[in-house]
Formats: C-alpha cells, sequence, structure tokens
C-alpha cells in the first residue's frame, strides 16, 4: 500500500500552527504578543473544521502503524475542541506570565502528540505521541518559573512522569520480546495463538500501571493533586482534560484492539481500580479547602467512571468512554476557567475566597455550579446521561460496581454542593464585582450551554459516537 | 397536530423563570407578580386539562411528543401523556405551586433568586407527573433536588435544626434514594432490551417487555425502585429526612415538598415498579405493608410527641404516607384508587398546614406550640386555615381526605386483616395530636403579646381560599376526584393482573 500523505493532513496542519505561532512570537514585537492567543485559537478552531470534514475517512497507514479512522477523528476533535476552548479562556493569564507565543504552540505541541495517539497503531507511534505530550506538559507545568510552587510541581511532573513513561515502555518491549512485532493488530493476533505466560502477565502489570499513572487511577494518582495544584490553571485544566483523554484513548487501543483476548481475564482487576479510584477520589475531596485540589481529586473520581467503559470491552463501553470523555471537557473546562479567571483577579484559590460569589459574578457561580452538578451526574446535565451509558454496559456481572458508582456520585454531591453553598449563600467578603472579560465569558457559556444540551438532547452526539466507536473494530 | 397543551403546561413556569432573569432584581413586586402569572396560567390549562379529559375512553391523552425521537439507542422519546393517575397529581402540583407563589409573598430577600428556583422546582416536579417515557421521568425527578437545596439553605429557618444540615440531609437522603432508583432503572432497561431486542423506554412499551421479566429479577428490581421511591414517599425507615427536612425549609419549599414532591415516590410505585415489574410488587405487597403500618404508627407517636407546628406536621405526612404504602400494597383497584386518592388529599391539606404555619412563624417568629396561646381570637382567619387543615388530616367526613382513608381502610381490611387494623388505629392518635396542636395553638388562653397581630390579608389569603376550596369541594364531590382516578387505576390493574397470571404459570 503507497503512503497517502493525505491521511496525515490534521496533524501537519496542526504541526504548522504550532510552529507558526512559534515564529510569529519571534517576528512579532513584545508588546503585541496578545494576538498569538487569538491566532491559535482561529487555527485550531479550523483545524476542527478540517476534522469534521474529514469524517468517515478509515484506513489503515503503513500497516497498520497509524490507524485513521472515525474513532481517531473523534477524540482529535476531543482534544482540539479542549486545547481551544482552554486558550480562549486563558489569555488573560498567559499575558499575565508572559511568553505568549511559548506557551500556545507548545500547548498546540501537546495537542498534537495527543492527537498521535489517538491514531497510534503501534507502539513506537504510541510511545511517540506519548512522550510529544508529556514533554510539552513538563514544560507547561512549570511555565510559571519565578514561583515556588508551579516549579516543584513541575520536578514532581518529571520525575512521575518519567517513571512510568519507563514502566510504560517496559511494558511495551516485553510485549515485542514476546510477540517480535510492534504493531498492534499483529501482537493481537500472535498473542492470541501463544499460552498465557508469566512474561505476558508482567507486561500487562507494567502497561496497566504506566497508563494509570496518566489517567491518575487510584493506587498511581498521588502525582496529581499536587501537580494540578501547583501548574497554572488553565494548564491544569488541560491536563486534566487532554492528557486523561488521550490517555484513554490509547488505553482503549492498547487493550481492547492490541490484547483482546487476555484482556477478559483482567476485566475484573479493573473493575476494582474503577471502583476503587471512584471511592477514593470523592472520598477525600470532601475535606479540600483549595478549590484546584477539590476538583483535581474530583477529576480522579471521573476518571474512576470513564474506566467503568473498559470493564466490557465492549463497544458500548468504548461507546461510553468516549461519550463521557467528551462532556467531561466541558465541564471540566468550565470549571477550570472560573478557577483561573478568580486567581487572576484575587490572587486566591481558597474555596473560602468564592464567598459570594454569585453576586460578584452570576456567570462564573453559574458555571462552576453547572459543571460540578454535571460531573456529579445531576439531571439534565449532560454528566447524567453519559453515567447511564457507562454504566449500562456493566449491569450484567459488576451490578456491584454500579452501586459503587452511583452512590458515590450521589455522594460528590456532597463536596460539590459545599462550594455551591459558599458561592450562593456567603456574603462576599470583598463585594466588588468582578467583571468577566469577553473572551472567557464567551468560554464559560460556551461550556454551560454544551453541558445542558448535551444534557438535555444527546440524541446527535450519541449517534456520532455510536459511529465513532464502530469504527474502532474495523481494523 | 393538536396544540401541545401539557408541554404549554410545563413551560409556563420556565417562560415565567426567564423573564425574571432580565427583569432588574430590586422589582420585587414584579417579581412576584411574573411568577404569580406563570403558575396561574399553568393552573388554569391543568384545570381545563382535567376536566375535558375523556374519562369514559380512558387510557392516554393529550399525548406529545410519542414520536419525536430523543435518544435513539436509548428508545427514548420526549413522550407527555396524562391519564387518570397523572391528571390529579399534576392539578394538585399546580394548586399547591400557585398557593405556594402566595405563600412567599412576603419574601423580600432576594426574591429575584427564590421565584426563579420556585418555577424550576414547579416544573420539575409537574415533568415527573406528565412525562410517559422512563428516561424523560428520571430527568424531571433529580431536577428538582438541587433547587430545594439553594432554597432551603438560603431561605430556610434554623430554629431547632440549622437550614444547613436540614438542606444537606434532605438532599444527601433523597440522592442516595435515587441512586438505588438508578440502578434498578438502567438494570431494568438493560434486561428489556435484551429481551425485546430493540431499546423502548416509553411506560406502556418496556412495561410490556418488563412484565415478562423472571421473577428473580423483578424481585430485585423491584427492591431496588422500592428503597428510591420509599425514601422519597418517606416509608419507614427511610424516613428521617422528612420532619427535620420540613422544619429548616421555607414555607413554599415545604408546601411543595409536603404536598407532591412526595407524591412522586408514591406515583413512581403505582406507575412505575407496580406497572412494570407486577411480580415483583405481589412478592415485596407484605413487606410494604408491614413498612407501611409500622409508618403510621410510629410517626403518628413521633408527631404526638412534638411542640414544635412544622415537626407535628412533618410526622403526621409520615404517617398519611404510611397509609398509601399500605394501599399500593393491596395491589387491588380498590386500594390504588385510595392510594392516589389519598395522595392528592394529603397533599392539599399538607399544603395547607405549612402555608398557615408558614405565616404564623412569621407574625409570632415561633413555631413551639406552648408560646402560641389562643390565636384564634387574634387572627381568625389563619385559625380557620390551620384548622381546615388539622380536621382534613383526621379524616373528617366532609373534607377531601375522609372517602381516600375510608377506601385504604377497606381495602387494607380485605387484603391484610387484622394488620390493617392497627393502621386503622392510628387514626385515632392522629386526632389525639392534630386536636392537641389545634387547641393548644388557636384555643388556648390568649396572649397579650400577640393582640396587635395583623390577620391573613389580601394576597396572603389566596393559599386558604384556593386550597380550602378543594378540600372542601373535594369532600362534597368525591366522584370528581374517583371517577377520574378510577380511570386511570382500572386498565393499569388490569394489565397487572393479566401479567401476574402469567407470571404465575412460569
Amino acid at each position: 500500500m503507497p503512503f497517502d500523505p493525505s491521511a496525515l493532513t490534521l496533524e501537519m496542519l496542526t504541526a504548522v500552527l504550532g510552529l507558526g505561532v512559534l515564529i510569529l512570537g519571534l517576528i512579532v514585537p513584545k508588546g503585541s504578543r496578545h494576538g498569538l492567543g487569538w491566532v491559535s485559537f482561529l487555527g485550531l478552531l479550523g483545524i476542527i473544521g478540517v476534522a469534521v470534514a474529514l469524517w468517515g475517512d478509515n484506513r489503515e497507514l503503513l500497516d497498520g502503524m497509524y490507524l485513521v479512522d472515525n474513532y481517531a477523528l473523534f477524540w482529535k476533535i476531543t482534544f482540539l475542541l479542549s486545547a481551544a476552548l482552554v486558550i480562549l479562556g486563558c489569555m488573560r493569564y498567559v499575558d499575565s506570565i508572559g511568553d505568549q507565543a511559548e506557551y500556545y504552540s507548545i500547548t498546540i505541541f501537546a495537542t498534537l502528540g495527543m492527537m498521535v495517539m489517538a491514531s497510534a497503531g503501534d507502539f513506537i507511534t504510541l510511545y511517540l505521541g506519548l512522550e510529544l505530550m508529556t514533554i510539552s506538559f513538563i514544560i507547561l507545568v512549570c511555565f510559571r518559573k519565578l514561583e515556588a510552587k508551579s516549579v516543584e510541581s513541575g520536578i514532581k511532573y518529571i520525575l512521575l512522569a518519567g517513571m512510568s513513561s519507563a514502566v510504560l515502555l517496559y511494558g511495551l518491549s516485553l510485549l515485542y520480546g514476546l510477540t517480535g512485532s510492534v504493531i498492534m493488530l499483529d501482537v493481537s493476533r500472535i498473542v492470541a495463538m501463544q499460552p498465557v505466560s508469566p512474561a505476558l502477565v508482567l507486561a500487562v502489570v507494567m502497561l496497566v500501571a504506566g497508563l494509570g499513572f496518566k489517567i491518575s487511577a487510584v493506587p498511581f494518582h498521588m502525582w496529581s493533586p499536587d501537580v494540578y495544584e501547583g501548574a497554572p490553571t488553565p494548564v491544569t485544566a488541560f491536563l486534566a482534560v487532554g492528557s486523561k483523554a488521550a490517555s484513554f484513548a490509547i488505553l482503549l487501543r492498547l487493550f481492547i484492539a492490541g490484547l483482546p483476548g487476555i484482556w477478559e481475564n483482567w476485566a475484573m482487576v479493573i473493575a476494582i481500580l474503577a471502583a476503587v479510584t471512584i471511592i477514593v477520589g470523592n472520598l477525600v475531596a470532601i475535606p479540600q479547602t483549595n478549590i484546584k485540589r477539590l476538583l483535581a481529586y474530583s477529576s480522579i473520581a471521573q476518571a474512576g467512571y470513564i474506566m467503568v467503559g473498559l470493564v466490557t470491552a465492549t463497544e458500548a463501553g468504548i461507546k461510553g468512554v468516549m461519550f463521557y470523555a467528551f462532556l467531561y471537557v466541558f465541564a471540566t473546562v468550565g470549571a477550570f476557567t472560573v478557577a483561573a479567571y478568580f486567581y487572576n483577579i484575587t490572587g486566591s484559590d481558597e474555596l473560602k475566597d468564592y464567598a459570594g460569589l454569585s453576586q460578584r459574578s452570576p456567570l462564573m457561580a453559574a458555571v462552576m455550579l453547572v459543571a460540578m452538578l454535571s460531573m456529579a451526574g445531576i439531571p439534565p446535565l449532560a454528566g447524567f446521561v453519559g453515567k447511564f451509558y457507562l454504566f449500562k454496559t456493566i449491569v450484567d456481572g459488576y451490578l456491584w460496581l454500579v452501586f459503587i458508582g452511583l452512590i458515590m456520585s450521589m455522594v460528590s454531591v456532597y463536596y460539590y454542593l459545599r462550594v455551591a453553598l459558599v458561592m450562593y449563600r456567603d456574603e462576599p467578603i470583598d463585594a466588588t464585582p468582578i467583571s468577566v472579560s469577553s473572551p472567557v465569558a464567551v468560554t464559560l457559556i460556551v461550556t454551560m450551554i454544551a453541558t445542558l444540551i448535551i444534557g438535555v438532547y444527546p440524541g446527535p452526539l450519541s449517534e456520532v459516537v455510536n459511529n465513532a466507536a464502530h469504527t474502532f473494530f474495523l481494523h | 397536530m393538536d396544540f401541545p397543551i401539557l408541554l404549554t403546561i410545563l413551560l409556563a413556569p420556565v417562560a415565567a423563570a426567564l423573564i425574571m432573569v432580565f427583569v432588574p432584581k430590586e422589582e420585587h413586586m414584579l417579581h412576584k407578580s411574573i411568577a404569580a402569572v406563570g403558575t396561574f396560567v399553568s393552573l388554569a390549562l391543568s384545570l381545563f386539562v382535567y376536566f375535558t379529559y375523556n374519562k369514559e375512553i380512558g387510557g392516554l391523552q393529550f399525548v406529545f411528543g410519542h414520536d419525536l425521537p430523543w435518544i435513539k439507542d436509548l428508545g427514548v422519546t420526549f413522550f407527555l401523556a396524562a391519564d387518570g393517575i397523572s391528571l390529579p397529581m399534576l392539578l394538585l402540583t399546580n394548586l399547591i405551586g400557585f398557593s405556594a407563589v402566595f405563600a412567599s409573598w412576603n419574601i423580600n430577600n432576594r426574591p429575584r433568586e427564590f421565584f426563579i428556583l420556585l418555577m424550576l422546582l414547579i416544573t420539575g416536579v409537574m415533568g415527573t407527573f406528565i412525562a410517559h417515557d422512563l428516561f424523560i421521568f428520571l430527568l424531571f425527578y433529580e431536577v428538582v433536588v438541587i433547587p430545594i437545596y439553594i432554597m432551603v439553605v438560603i431561605w430556610g429557618s434554623s430554629k431547632r435544626v440549622t437550614k444547613e444540615y436540614a438542606g444537606m440531609k434532605l438532599t444527601i437522603y433523597l440522592l442516595i434514594g435515587s441512586a438505588f432508583l438508578l440502578a434498578g432503572v438502567i438494570a431494568l432497561f438493560v434486561k428489556t432490551t435484551a429481551l425485546a431486542g430493540v431499546p423502548d423506554m416509553s411506560f406502556t412499551g418496556m412495561a410490556q417487555v418488563a412484565q415478562q421479566l423472571s421473577r428473580f429479577d423483578q424481585i430485585w428490581l423491584f427492591a431496588l425502585m422500592l428503597i428510591g421511591f420509599g425514601s422519597l414517599i418517606s416509608m419507614w425507615p427511610f424516613h428521617s429526612w422528612s420532619p427535620d427536612g420540613y422544619a429548616g425549609a421555607p414555607t413554599a419549599v415545604s408546601m411543595i415538598h409536603a404536598g407532591v414532591l412526595k407524591k412522586i415516590g408514591g406515583y413512581g410505585l403505582v406507575k412505575i415498579a407496580v406497572y412494570m415489574l407486577p411480580v415483583g410488587a405481589s412478592f415485596w405487597a407484605p413487606y410494604m405493608a408491614v413498612l407501611g403500618i409500622i409508618g403510621v404508627a410510629y410517626a403518628a407517636m413521633g408527631a404526638l410527641a412534638q411542640k414544635d407546628l412544622k415537626y407535628v406536621v412533618g410526622y403526621s405526612s409520615v404517617s398519611h404516607m404510611g397509609y398509601v404504602i399500605l394501599a399500593v400494597a393491596c395491589l387491588d383497584v380498590i386500594g390504588l384508587n385510595g392510594a392516589v386518592a389519598n395522595m392528592f388529599a394529603h397533599g392539599v391539606m399538607a399544603a395547607l398546614f405549612f402555608s398557615m404555619i408558614g405565616f404564623i412563624y412569621e407574625k409570632t417568629h415561633t413555631r413551639w406550640i406552648p408560646d402560641m396561646g389562643g390565636l384564634a381570637r387574634q387572627t381568625p382567619r389563619l385559625a380557620v386555615g390551620f384548622m381546615m387543615a388539622a380536621m382534613a388530616s383526621l379524616g373528617l367526613p366532609g373534607l377531601v381526605s375522609f372517602i381516600p382513608e375510608f377506601t385504604i381502610f377497606i381495602s387494607g381490611f380485605n387484603n391484610f386483616g387484622g394488620l390493617a387494623v392497627i393502621g386503622i388505629a392510628g387514626i385515632i392518635i392522629t386526632a389525639l395530636y392534630v386536636l392537641r396542636a389545634g387547641a393548644n395553638t388557636l384555643f388556648g388562653p390568649p396572649r397579650p403579646e400577640y393582640n396587635h397581630l395583623e390577620d391573613i390579608r389580601g394576597p396572603e389569603l389566596v393559599p386558604l381560599v384556593v386550597l380550602g376550596t378543594v378540600l372542601v369541594v373535594g369532600g362534597f364531590l368525591p366522584s370528581l376526584l374517583f371517577d377520574m382516578i378510577n380511570s386511570g387505576v382500572v386498565p393499569l390493574h388490569a394489565a397487572i393482573s393479566d401479567a401476574l397470571q402469567i407470571g404465575g404459570k412460569l
């Protein structure tokens, strides 16, 4: 099969955009680099437009090294969308740090890494994408280089991300040693013919641990609250959304497409990991007083819910994962954008300073409330439908997990409502109204409306995701 | 297509809320008027629907959206419809919603937010009663939880328990209950889809398949739904949120919560759990009856021990819901008629009770019965409303709740014999605590410090007039209510007894 570069249109466009922003940053004088955010945002919107137009293009490149299908495309749209929303919401924040060109272009390269991961059909491509993403994030996490907390979390992230990448790589190399191939489709055929060996078990353990770190599943979650707290808030948002979603994208590929036979034995392990993640994430979130740490633990719990879709390894499960990841983008970006903007204005991430936010800025309070209730799965918000899709896949055989998931999501309402209480009931200490600048307002309104619409009328999105999940099994 | 009247009823309060968003927040009177108009439109239209519903034909009428696919792969359609069971509940919601606006007429602390939340709350409750699709039902079912929480913590009162505690207890109890319900619904969906091959979440479509589920499946699914709906209807032992929650809540929330929201539990039990899982229902019926009777007796005793008016009514509502659960457990036409009718009757009565207590508290700043003295002399109109609700509560003939309770006793005695007698005896305790509360609040020696109190007047009279009229009319013309309910219960009962016969053979 001849190599057709047109299959890589999206990746090339994204790389061009990233480099272009970097070069523009050199040309444009320091004072007027504000516009770079708009260039990046509009560029990403344009790429999303191209991506939508490419829908339905399903093929394999280079004997399955690179898989172009609706499954990957849906993930790519998810990443691009979250990058665009995060950039739109954080321009003022970035202006306050400076170095706009580097910030935006590294964000775009992180997105490119995620896109490569979504399409990866072999271990090398997978690792390439993963490292592109991780290294970009390392730079972003310590972007406020004069601030001790940011640098500290950057170092934590380097060390732990490096460790987890090493573990993952070791798992992949074991698999290569066992099968003699790095192409997932070949690996799946060869593994199916062999008896289960201890080395294979070890390889799977390594893969679960390595990727478990990326999605911050308990017990590999320790890094995430610290890093989330220390990183610049928009980076935290992108880390929570993009990095997690991309890791789920390859987790599905690696295990369900690459190791289908062995997965049946691992379903129970994943179910238990999901349960523990949901329980720990939600319970530890309860005593948090810093909004970013609270959101960090809540995002751990969210990863637990998404893992539920992995358990059965069916099309319905994949659909549940993708659907939930997509709506999770809006809730998370909404919540973190509020936190970032609030920090910008007041310099605080403490929950108690959110007192009376509903009077100071009704929009920010409303977006925070909607985002949190969506994460808790209260209808008519998107999270409810998402959980319905996820949990319906495991009714047969894992009913206990349904109970844990649903009851813990009701428990999570407790700490989400505590935030609501502070914002809506308490009188503000400093009653000056917060005027929300228009790009941020647009981000907030988009996330809120999307969360509402997906919740009230999920039909169209659901059909798109069904189609995307269906193409997963075409190769 | 006909005029979508149910949709209009549903959206009138939403429209009012949207208008309020754009009205400056200082315009207190304007907000109240908009809320009043919004709820009045719903009330007028639901009265129209109630009286034009064709009881001869019965079944689903005013159907909307059954061909409007909502989520294809879950088989969800935006199906709104009314039948003889949902119409009384819809009417009740609007009667209480309209009265609640006037019961909150004196709220001057952030009225815009209050009335917007109230409108959303009323919409959510109405939606559950006219949705004919399980998914849409769930959407509306949980929508109400968050407005209630916010309303309790901002406008509630911290007399005996803090309002934060009351609000959180209310919310968490109901959400945990709904987690069980949700698990039940998801499992039911998966099982019925596997059996039928195509997903269908409309009540009728799902019920036809669900009724064929195996005995074992029906039993555990029904148990989950019983926990979910049972905690909403405050079935013993899941009732403890109810007195605390009502005590902390502002008047309008207590009215709507005790008046209609609780009834979603009973409505769901009849129209979803019993209808879809008749075999499970017949397995659990004796246990339900026992729980119902314990609820009646236990809560009546509890009410006897209370000195706070809201706690008296809170416990009394748990006790009355015990009768509803007993009636549902009978699983016959008389019992189900009694259950639905009693929910209607208790809704009107409880809402009137809470609105009167709200006014008493607003004027005297206490709910403590020994502090009241003889308010009948000082505020005669308030006393009339209070006593009407009290008399309805003890089932005085001539008021709306007599016939429903009587019906429940007949059916309860037929089905459970001696056990029902304990429940019936509960009526004596009810009489005792209701009369004692009335006597000590209204007819004791008048206290001089209350001489200056103004009686309820103007807009404050609306709850008394509206709900009082329904109490009396429903009492003298019970057929208005019973014919309607019967037209809904008879086909439902026919469906479950058919299913039970087949279920027996398997």
